[in-house]
C-alpha cells in the first residue's frame, strides 16, 4: 500500500483515539470537582486535566487561572490548542478525507457525523449544561469509530496500520494519566491513601471505565499500587500498557509476515513487552513510578518513530 | 464571411421552449407516462420525505465538491433533484452514434495535429489557431501515445431543443468531471423510489468503473506487465472534485495518488509504498497538463511529479488523458468541428454543433458586436461557466464590458445564439416545475473502441428561467435514465 495511506491511517486512528481521551479526561475533572470541597480543597482538578492532556505549558500561554470555563473551552476548541477535542476531529477528518479510499463507509460515516456535529456545537451550551452530552457524544464516535474498523476492514496493512495507530496513541494516554496522578494531582501536604487520594484513584479508574473491573480482580478497596499494578501489568486490562503491547507486537508480527521482512519497529515493540512481562509491580514503586513511566513514554515514542521510518515516510 | 448557418431557424426570440415531459402540445411524451402518473399519485408527504431522504444520503456519504473563492467554507453540496430525466431507447441510440462519431474524430484530429498535419495542409483548420494555441502541447509533436488513443475519456455537453434537435453544447476531452454524480445519483435513486425502478426498463449505469479500467488497460505501455499497475492522479483533497476522484480509484480498487506520491527513475515512474517502489503503468490523471511534471511546463507546481514527461516520452508509463488533448476543448476548434468530422470520418456529421461565430473571424466579430444582447459569448479557453456573457441575462454595464473585452482581443472568444433549452420537470416546495437541463455523457475510447454507458449526467439550472447549469454557478443535477 501506498506509505502516505497508511501514515494518514495510522494518524487517523490516533486522532480519534485522543479526542476519546481528551473527553475522557475533562469528564474525570468535572467528576472531582464536583466532590465536596472537604476532599477537593487543595487540589485544583482542571488543572489535572491541563496536565493530563499534556497541554500545561500552552495552555498557561492563554490563561492565568485553570478554571471550569478556561479548561473546558481550552480542551475543547481553542484556537490556540492544536490538540483540542476540536483540532482533532478536524485533523482526523482530513486525513480520512485524503484516503476514503483505503476506509470503508462506515467508518467515514462515523467521522463525517461527528465532524458535522462538531460543526454546530457551541462553547457556549457546552459549559453551561451540555457538557455530559457532548462528551458522551465524543466518546460514542470514538467507540463506533473503532468497532466500525473492527467490524468492516479487510485484514490487510491498512488495518493493522489502522490499529497500531490507535494502540500506540493508548498506551501514551494511559501513561500518561497515570502519572498526572501521581505527579501532579495531590496536593503536598495531603496524606497518600487519605480521602481525596482514593477518590482521585478512583476517578482515574473511571476515566478508563475500568472502575468495576478492578473490583472484578483484586476485590479488595482501591489502592494505588494496585491501579498501577492494573494499569500497568495486567494483561486481563485492556488498556494496560502490558496488553496494549501486546497488541501492537501482533499487528507488527501480521505485518512482518505480509511483507516478508522486519525492522526495528518489531523489534523495538518486542523489546518494551518483554521488559512489561518481567516487570513485578513492587520493583516499579521501588524503582520509582515516575521514573519508569516517563521512560515508556520515551521508549513508545520510539517505536512510532521506527515504524514510521520504516513503513510511512 | 463567417462560417455560419441557421438551418433551422433556430436564432430568432420567441422559439417554443420544449418540455421533455409534455412535449410541444402540453401531451404527456410516452417515455415520460408512467412516471408522471407516479408523481401525479403521490402524495406530498411522500415527495417531501423522499426529497428530505436523498438530502440526507448525500450529506452521509459526503458527496461535496469545493468552489474556488468561496469563502464561506470549502465544501457544498449539489443540490440533487429527484425527478428523473428520460431518454428512450431511440433517442439514445442515435446520440450514441453521435457521440461515437465525434470522439473518434477528436482522437483522430489530436493524433493528426501533433502528426503529419494534414488537416491543416488541407486548409481546413487555420495554422495559427492551432500552433498559436495556449493549450497546444509542442512536446507532444511526432509523439504517439500507447494504442494512438489521446482523449480515453470524453464529456461531450449536449443540450436539446425539441423533440428532434440535439446539439454539442462543448466537448471536453482535458479532463471531464461529474461521472461520479452520474453513479451516486442512480444509487439514490434506487434507494428512494425502487418502485419506480419495478415500472420502468432502465439500462444500468454501474459498469462505469469496470469500463474505464478496462479501458485503462488496455492503454498499458507494452513493457508493462500482464496486470499493468493503474493508478488516479490527483492534486489532492483541495481540489473541487476530490470526492470524484476518491469515488473512481475506490471502484476501480486502484491507488488514489498525490504528486508526492510518484517519482521517476532512469525513465520509469514508481509509487512508494510501505514495502519499497512499485512501478506504475497507467496514471489516470485528473490534473492539467500545466501541473503534471515541474521540469517540464510549470516550475512551480508542487503537484506534479518531476521527469513524468521524459519517462511519458519514453513510452515507459501512458498518461490517460494524453498531454495536449485540451486543444480540442478549444471554443474555437469547436466551432471547425463539422468540417472536422467530415474530414476523418468521410461522413456527415451525426450530432450538429450549435451555430457559433468565431469572433477571430472580422465579419463574425462585426455581427457579435452587434447583436450582444441576444448573444452568449464566451471565452475560447474558458470552463466551468466563468467568465461568460448572458447576453438576454445581462445589464447593460456587462455587455459593454465584454463589448471591451472583445474589440481588444477577438480570438479570445466564441458567440452563439442564446438556445431555448429543454426542460424537463424537477421538485421544488410548490410541486413539479420546468427547469433547464443539459446532458453530459462520458465516452471511454480504449485500444480496442469506443465504449458509453447509456445516459450521463443531466446537470440542472434550478433558478426559474436560468440557462446556467454548472454546479460551481448553482446548478444541479438529477439522475438520467434510458429506457431499454
Amino acid at each position: 500500500m501506498l506509505s502516505r495511506t497508511a501514515n494518514n491511517l495510522f494518524w487517523l486512528a490516533r486522532y480519534m483515539e485522543r479526542a476519546d481521551n481528551l473527553a475522557r479526561v475533562i469528564d474525570v475533572a468535572s467528576r472531582l470537582a464536583s466532590l465536596p470541597s472537604a476532599f477537593a480543597g487543595k487540589s485544583n482538578e482542571w488543572e489535572g486535566a491541563v496536565a493530563s492532556a499534556s497541554c500545561r505549558d500552552e495552555f498557561f500561554e492563554v490563561y492565568k487561572e485553570a478554571t471550569r470555563e478556561n479548561v473546558i473551552e481550552f480542551l475543547v476548541a481553542h484556537e490556540a490548542n492544536p490538540n483540542s477535542i476540536r483540532a482533532c476531529i478536524d485533523t482526523a477528518r482530513g486525513n480520512a478525507r485524503a484516503v476514503r479510499t483505503a476506509m470503508t463507509s462506515e467508518m467515514w460515516e462515523t467521522i463525517n457525523d461527528v465532524w458535522l456535529k462538531m460543526q454546530n456545537v457551541k462553547l457556549k451550551d457546552i459549559r453551561d449544561n451540555k457538557l455530559n452530552d457532548f462528551l458522551s457524544s465524543i466518546k460514542e464516535a470514538s467507540l463506533r469509530f473503532d468497532g466500525a474498523a473492527n467490524r468492516t476492514m479487510l485484514r490487510t496493512d491498512h488495518f493493522y496500520f489502522e490499529r497500531l495507530g490507535m494502540f500506540i496513541e493508548r498506551a501514551d494516554n494511559t501513561a500518561r494519566l497515570l502519572d498526572v496522578k501521581y505527579h501532579v494531582l495531590l496536593p503536598v501536604d495531603e496524606p497518600v491513601g487519605g480521602g481525596l487520594d482514593y477518590f482521585q484513584w478512583t476517578s482515574l479508574l473511571r476515566s478508563v471505565s475500568a472502575l468495576t473491573s478492578f473490583h472484578w480482580i483484586y476485590r479488595e478497596t482501591v489502592k494505588p499500587w494496585l491501579v498501577a499494578d492494573f494499569l500497568i501489568l495486567r494483561r486481563e486490562q485492556p488498556r494496560s500498557l502490558i496488553a496494549i503491547y501486546d497488541s501492537i507486537n501482533q499487528q507488527l508480527n501480521m505485518l512482518a509476515e505480509l511483507y516478508g521482512r522486519q525492522g526495528p519497529s518489531q523489534r523495538n515493540a518486542r523489546a518494551i513487552f518483554a521488559n512489561l512481562q518481567n516487570a513485578k509491580i513492587e520493583d516499579l514503586f521501588q524503582n520509582g513510578l515516575h521514573e519508569f513511566i516517563s521512560s515508556f513514554i520515551v521508549e513508545n515514542n520510539k517505536v512510532g518513530k521506527s515504524l514510521a521510518e520504516q513503513y510511512l515516510l | 464571411m463567417a462560417r455560419i448557418s441557421d438551418p433551422i431557424g433556430i436564432m430568432g426570440w420567441n422559439v417554443q421552449i420544449f418540455d421533455e415531459m409534455l412535449g410541444a402540445d402540453g401531451h404527456t411524451r410516452d417515455v415520460y407516462r408512467n412516471l408522471n402518473d407516479w408523481f401525479s399519485q403521490a402524495s406530498p408527504e411522500v415527495l417531501s420525505s423522499r426529497f428530505s431522504e436523498a438530502e440526507a444520503f448525500f450529506r452521509r456519504i459526503g458527496i461535496t465538491f469545493a468552489v474556488y473563492g468561496d469563502a464561506q467554507g470549502t465544501e457544498r453540496l449539489i443540490p440533487f433533484d429527484i425527478v428523473p430525466r428520460m431518454l428512450a431507447a431511440k433517442e439514445w441510440a442515435f446520440l450514441k452514434k453521435g457521440l461515437e462519431q465525434r470522439v473518434k474524430a477528436i482522437n483522430a484530429f489530436i493524433g493528426d495535429i501533433y502528426g503529419n498535419r494534414e488537416i491543416l495542409r488541407a486548409g481546413i483548420v487555420p495554422e495559427d489557431l492551432i500552433l498559436q494555441n495556449p493549450t497546444f502541447r509542442p512536446e507532444m509533436m511526432q509523439f504517439r501515445p500507447a494504442g494512438n488513443v489521446y482523449a480515453h475519456i470524453s464529456g461531450i455537453d449536449i443540450v436539446r431543443i425539441d423533440a428532434e434537435t440535439f446539439y454539442v453544447l462543448e466537448d471536453n476531452a482535458r479532463t471531464p468531471s461529474g461521472v461520479s454524480y452520474m453513479l451516486e445519483n442512480r444509487e439514490a435513486m434506487m434507494r428512494l423510489f425502487p418502485e419506480l425502478f419495478a415500472l420502468h426498463r432502465i439500462a444500468p449505469v454501474d459498469d462505469y468503473p469496470d469500463k474505464l479500467l478496462a479501458c485503462m488497460r488496455s492503454v498499458a505501455p507494452k513493457t508493462a506487465s500482464r496486470e499493468p499497475n493503474v493508478v488516479l492522479l490527483t492534486p489532492g483533497q483541495y481540489n473541487s472534485a476530490y470526492y470524484e476522484h476518491s469515488f473512481l480509484a475506490d471502484k476501480m480498487g486502484i491507488e488514489l495518488l498525490e504528486g508526492r506520491d510518484l517519482f521517476v527513475r532512469n525513465n520509469c515512474v514508481y509509487m512508494r509504498t510501505t514495502e519499497g517502489p512499485q512501478r506504475v503503468d497507467v496514471i489516470y490523471r485528473r490534473m492539467d497538463d500545466e501541473y503534471l511534471d515541474p521540469l517540464t511546463f510549470r516550475p512551480d507546481s508542487t503537484l506534479g511529479v518531476p521527469g513524468l514527461m521524459s519517462a511519458y516520452k519514453a513510452g515507459n508509463v501512458t498518461l490517460a488523458n494524453a498531454i495536449g488533448t485540451g486543444i480540442s476543448d478549444d471554443k474555437a476548434i469547436y466551432s471547425y468541428m463539422p468540417e472536422i468530422i467530415r474530414f476523418y470520418s468521410g461522413e456527415e456529421p451525426q450530432l450538429k454543433n450549435v451555430p457559433t461565430w468565431c469572433c477571430r473571424e472580422p465579419d463574425a466579430l462585426r455581427y457579435v458586436l452587434d447583436h450582444l444582447p441576444e448573444l452568449v459569448v464566451k471565452e475560447v479557453n474558458g470552463s466551468g461557466g466563468y467568465g461568460m456573457l448572458v447576453g438576454p441575462h445581462s445589464s447593460k454595464a456587462q455587455i459593454e464590458e465584454f463589448r471591451a473585452k472583445l474589440k481588444a482581443h477577438p480570438e479570445g472568444f466564441i458567440a452563439q445564439p442564446t438556445l431555448s433549452l429543454s426542460t424537463v420537470p424537477c421538485y421544488v416546495d410548490s410541486g413539479l416545475v420546468p427547469r433547464h437541463v443539459d446532458l453530459r455523457p462520458f465516452v471511454l475510447c480504449g485500444a480496442d473502441g469506443v465504449e458509453i454507458v447509456p445516459g450521463g449526467l443531466t446537470r440542472v439550472a434550478m433558478k426559474a428561467g436560468s440557462l446556467v447549469v454548472n454546479s460551481s454557478q448553482g446548478g444541479g443535477t438529477k439522475d438520467t435514465w434510458v429506457m431499454e
